[in-house]
């Protein structure tokens, strides 16, 4: 593999791994902050694609699309944490995956009665459809680039919100100690909710950018679902820093790995995740 | 009468009476004089669109001569396989134990086929398959009640040697996915690229159902072969053609497939698959009358276009008729049904085919490109196509 070639790749799994890192981080956080197994979580990454899908057809636009999308992913998450899912904060993690394997279905049923089975294109923005031409025969999508920009920029829109702000700091003290933050009349039952559909919400805006990438069809959620666990086991529960590194590790490993040992490639990432459970058992980093 | 007695007779006629009650069924069977047709295939999930395809081209096919099989009326059973193969040999026993069906028409997903297919040669029953192209079935594990109307997974890619090394692309690069259609399909590639000539110069492999192909993209780009060639299917197929195009690979490097690389897609797919060049057993665009027929009617019946799949699933009918009708509705004749459906020569919409010893389609291949969101047939990539057959004891 020269420079070139090995540059490019590094390329590829970064932008893989930053799109990874936003499915999981959303599922870190809801497990981490508030306890809940959530395998609903593809299942949202699904409905933001669709959203995205939708919209974009009805507004002509991607970018209004996604910014309604996004609004009425928060808007379900809030709705499905007011209704189920604050009742399942103290409950049995088999119980959550009971709820949220059925939310699964429902999901999926409802998808096929609301928009059908087939498989549908989204268009890429006109302004960032065209790709730089990196080698003879290699252009890289401008639009990839895009993407892993709107990831990094909610990476640290994350960072910032957690560790700067008054409301990220109420997030880590009820992680902490819920009962001793409710004592100090902070209002736990709101706090949760945030977290939640900002959960869905960064589920959803994944499905959303990556919509033209990935094209959009039935069974999407589950496929990333698997991907988004590891990523979040391998860098710590309800850690957002092991959710980035992790995804990045396993971006390229995923990469890589297809590359240069393509009989293993679809074990690498889980090989990856045994060796680091065996150092590790709570993941990279701890919460 | 004495205790005893009055015991020992009422027994009797208790239990004359429950083995009247077995009888019962079969009595009133004979007397039914109904068909029963046994549909199994996937109407949830991916596969769904295929499925509801699949059986709107059987059904036409049977109400075209009356609705009627060998002059005997048909009752329907349906069993959704939801294509998971795990429930495969339930679901197959669902109709052929309970619901006692004279014939299983199924299914799309060669996994759940398996499944059937054990079903199927443990039972007896006539299993006609409407897509599935895994090899076993009419190799290996070929039978003399197993009838495929569809293809095998390496026909297609049988007929795609030749044309690529037609256009001069000597050196080429394989990729699907890792799994037993992908490496079926390889086959077909390998047997028929490197008979005309040309070098395989690398096999790529994802693991299925991966969709990441940027890394294997770039290898490619990395390889600068004349030609690729490849497989893939549904979702995976749109998105390849979409990061091929977005790449830049396409300007340089012909992009050839099976078939099904373009088939349900193009909508999905958009310009990014224009020129790609493919072989299969049919084309929405085949102009023939027996096609353009057979597309007025199946709009006329379920307002919608049919595809390579409502052709397979009508030629299952049309193949079910021809046994059904030499063996005058009495599938229990054997010799005349399985007579009829060895010789069988099906006047297709894809054309005329006939079955081959180890009961696979012996069809042509077209050579499609696309040009404005269409198959366009451009030539005959193959004539008379067979799946080779091989292990297969009854060929």
């Amino acid at each position: 593999m020269d420079l070139a070639n090995f540059l490019i790749q590094l390329l590829n799994s970064l932008q893989y791994g930053l799109l990874l890192f936003m499915l999981a981080a959303g599922l870190t956080l809801i497990f981490g902050i508030m306890g809940v197994v959530n395998l609903a979580h593809g299942s949202f990454y699904m409905i933001g694609a669709y959203l995205a899908w939708f919209f974009t057809a009805q507004l002509g636009s991607l970018v209004l699309a996604i910014v309604v999308g996004t609004v009425l992913a928060v808007a379900l998450g809030w709705l499905l944490e007011w209704l189920l899912f604050r009742h399942f904060y103290k409950r049995d993690h088999l119980d959550q995956v009971l709820l949220t394997f059925g939310l699964v279905y429902i999901f999926e049923e409802t998808r096929s009665i609301l928009w059908g089975d087939d498989v549908h294109a989204v268009q890429v923005p006109e302004l960032v459809n065209w790709s730089i031409p990196l080698t003879e025969n290699l252009s890289y999508p401008v639009y990839r680039l895009v993407v892993a920009g709107v990831c990094i920029a909610l990476a640290v829109g994350l960072y910032l919100l957690i560790s700067k702000t008054r409301l990220g700091m109420k997030i880590r003290a009820g992680a902490f100690n819920r009962e001793m933050t409710e004592a100090l009349g902070i209002n736990i039952r709101l706090i949760y909710g945030v977290v939640f559909a900002l959960g869905v919400g960064l589920a959803a805006i994944a499905g959303m950018i990556a919509a033209p990438l990935a094209s959009v069809y039935p069974g999407m959620g589950s496929s990333v679902l698997i991907m988004c666990f590891v990523v979040v086991v391998i860098g710590g529960i309800g850690s957002v820093r092991g959710a980035l590194v992790a995804a990045l590790l396993v971006g390229l490993v995923d990469t890589f790995g297809k590359v240069l040992v393509p009989q293993i490639a679809g074990m690498a990432v889980y090989m990856l995740m045994a060796l680091v459970l065996l150092y590790k058992p709570e993941g990279l980093f701890k919460q | 009468m004495t205790t005893r007695r009055l015991v020992l007779t009422r027994s009797a006629a208790v239990i004359g009476a429950a083995s009247a009650g077995l009888l019962l069924p079969q009595i009133v069977r004979a007397q039914s004089d109904k068909l029963r047709v046994g549909l199994m295939l996937p109407y949830t999930g991916t596969f769904a669109q295929l499925g509801k395809a699949i059986e709107n081209g059987f059904m036409m096919a049977l109400n075209e001569q009356g609705g009627k099989l060998g002059g005997r009326e048909i009752e329907f059973f349906k069993v959704d396989d939801e294509a998971n193969p795990a429930k495969a040999i339930e679901n197959a026993n669902r109709l052929v134990q309970r619901d006692k069906v004279d014939v299983l028409v199924g299914t799309v997903h060669s996994g759940v086929q398996m499944g059937i297919h054990k079903v199927a040669r443990e039972s007896g029953v006539l299993n006609i398959i409407p897509n599935a192209g895994v090899h076993m079935a009419t190799r290996a594990q070929c039978a003399p009640n197993v009838y495929r109307a569809s293809f095998s997974n390496s026909q297609p890619t049988l007929a795609l040697g030749k044309p690529m090394m037609d256009r001069g692309h000597k050196k080429a690069v394989w990729i699907t996915w890792n799994y037993a259609a992908g490496d079926e399909a390889f086959e077909g590639f390998e047997k028929s690229y490197t008979a005309a000539g040309g070098t395989i110069i690398k096999k790529l492999g994802l693991p299925f159902p991966n969709v990441e192909f940027q890394a294997l993209l770039t290898e490619i780009a990395a390889l600068n072969p004349d030609a690729v060639a490849c497989f893939w299917a549904g979702g995976g197929a749109a998105k390849f053609l979409r990061d091929y195009a977005a790449s830049g690979l396409n300007k340089n490097i012909q992009l050839y497939g099976s078939g099904f690389l373009t088939e349900g897609v193009l909508q999905a797919a958009g310009p990014a698959a224009e020129g790609v060049l493919t072989t299969l057993h049919y084309s929405d665009s085949l102009d023939t009358p027996r096609n353009k027929k057979f597309r007025r009617d199946y709009v006329n019946a379920f307002k919608s276009q049919p595809d390579v799949y409502a052709v397979q699933g009508y030629d299952s009918g049309l193949l079910l008729l021809k046994g059904a009708n030499a063996a005058q509705g009495d599938l229990s004749n054997k010799k005349a049904l399985y007579g009829a459906m060895d010789s069988a020569v099906i006047d297709s919409p894809r054309g005329q085919w006939s079955m081959s010893p180890s009961h696979n389609p012996i069809q042509d291949m077209y050579l499609r490109q696309v040009e404005n969101n269409e198959n366009k047939v451009i030539g005959i990539a193959g004539k008379a196509v067979a799946d080779s057959g091989a292990g297969c004891r009854m060929a």
